[in-house]
């Protein structure tokens, strides 16, 4: 099953890369997406019946607009750090913890923290994410990790789990 | 009209690669320097990458940048952890005025 989705996957993509649907690419891509999905199809996710359930894709589209969103939002935010004269900065690293449960879960989750405002995955230890702040607005761990992960983890739990 | 709209794109992602690289300059540790390094190049290149979509549209072109938008991103976030993280675990600094550091007490 875990090879067959992998398959499936890699073969759609070849067909988005080389945008061409002659008899000759489609050998080819076929041929290639075999090979791949045989040497790495072992590693890959330990749940295949996931890609198949519909609810997932309309979660994995509202979170690619908030995640859009927040893309842009930290792109200004480190514009104004850099360019203001007097630089308002003052980095840390603090620690937060997650419910998420799966590796592929973590991966995203830090994945999106490293992309959203002033903020850096430097480590993940079982549950706990190490996370470097450009502008470390508030000493308590409640109110930081829910500013952090507040925005994400909701979505990514109704994704990945 | 889809040239224009491909220029803004590709304007404002330039706008924002040269953020990416004031920053690079003006932030003080190496730290912070890949926060800048990171979030606003990412953003860029997606940015003119998608310019290139909406000029080319659904053809081999635009396909072709459209996919790189998501392999940029993940190939940034992950080189930008492994590299923070492997200049704390070689012992560089951090910043002076750097107020909390809780992944000191997971080192030995």
């Amino acid at each position: 099953m875990k090879y067959i989705t992998l398959f499936i996957i890699i073969f759609a993509l070849w067909l988005l890369m080389t945008f061409n649907l002659e008899t000759p690419n489609l050998i080819v891509g076929a041929v290639v997406a075999l090979i791949t999905s045989l040497v790495f199809g072992k590693g890959f996710l330990q749940d295949s019946k996931k890609f198949f359930q519909l609810q997932r894709y309309f979660w994995i589209i509202v979170y690619l607009f908030i995640f859009i969103w927040e893309c842009i939002k930290a792109n200004f935010d480190v514009a104004y750090r850099v360019l203001s004269p007097s630089m308002p900065i003052k980095p840390g690293i603090v620690k937060v913890k997650t419910s998420l449960k799966t590796d592929i879960g973590k991966t995203f989750l830090a994945n999106s923290i490293t992309m959203t405002p002033g903020t850096i995955t430097v480590d993940i230890i079982d549950d706990e994410f190490y996370i470097h702040w450009i502008y470390v607005s508030s000493e308590d761990p409640k109110e930081y990790t829910n500013k952090i992960l507040g925005r994400f983890e909701k979505y990514i739990k109704r994704i990945f789990e | 009209m889809n040239d224009t709209i491909s220029l803004i794109f590709i304007v404002i992602g330039v706008v924002f690669d040269l953020f990416g690289c004031i920053g690079l300059i003006r932030l003080p540790d190496v730290y912070n320097r890949l926060q800048s390094a990171t979030k606003s190049v990412t953003l860029g290149t997606c940015s003119i990458l998608f310019g290139l979509f909406i000029k080319y549209g659904f053809s081999a072109i635009g396909m072709k940048a459209l996919i790189a938008i998501p392999l940029l991103f993940f190939a940034s976030t992950v080189a930008a952890h492994a590299l923070i993280r492997g200049s704390y675990k070689s012992g560089i600094k951090l910043w002076d005025k750097t107020v909390i550091d809780d992944y000191k007490d997971v080192q030995k």
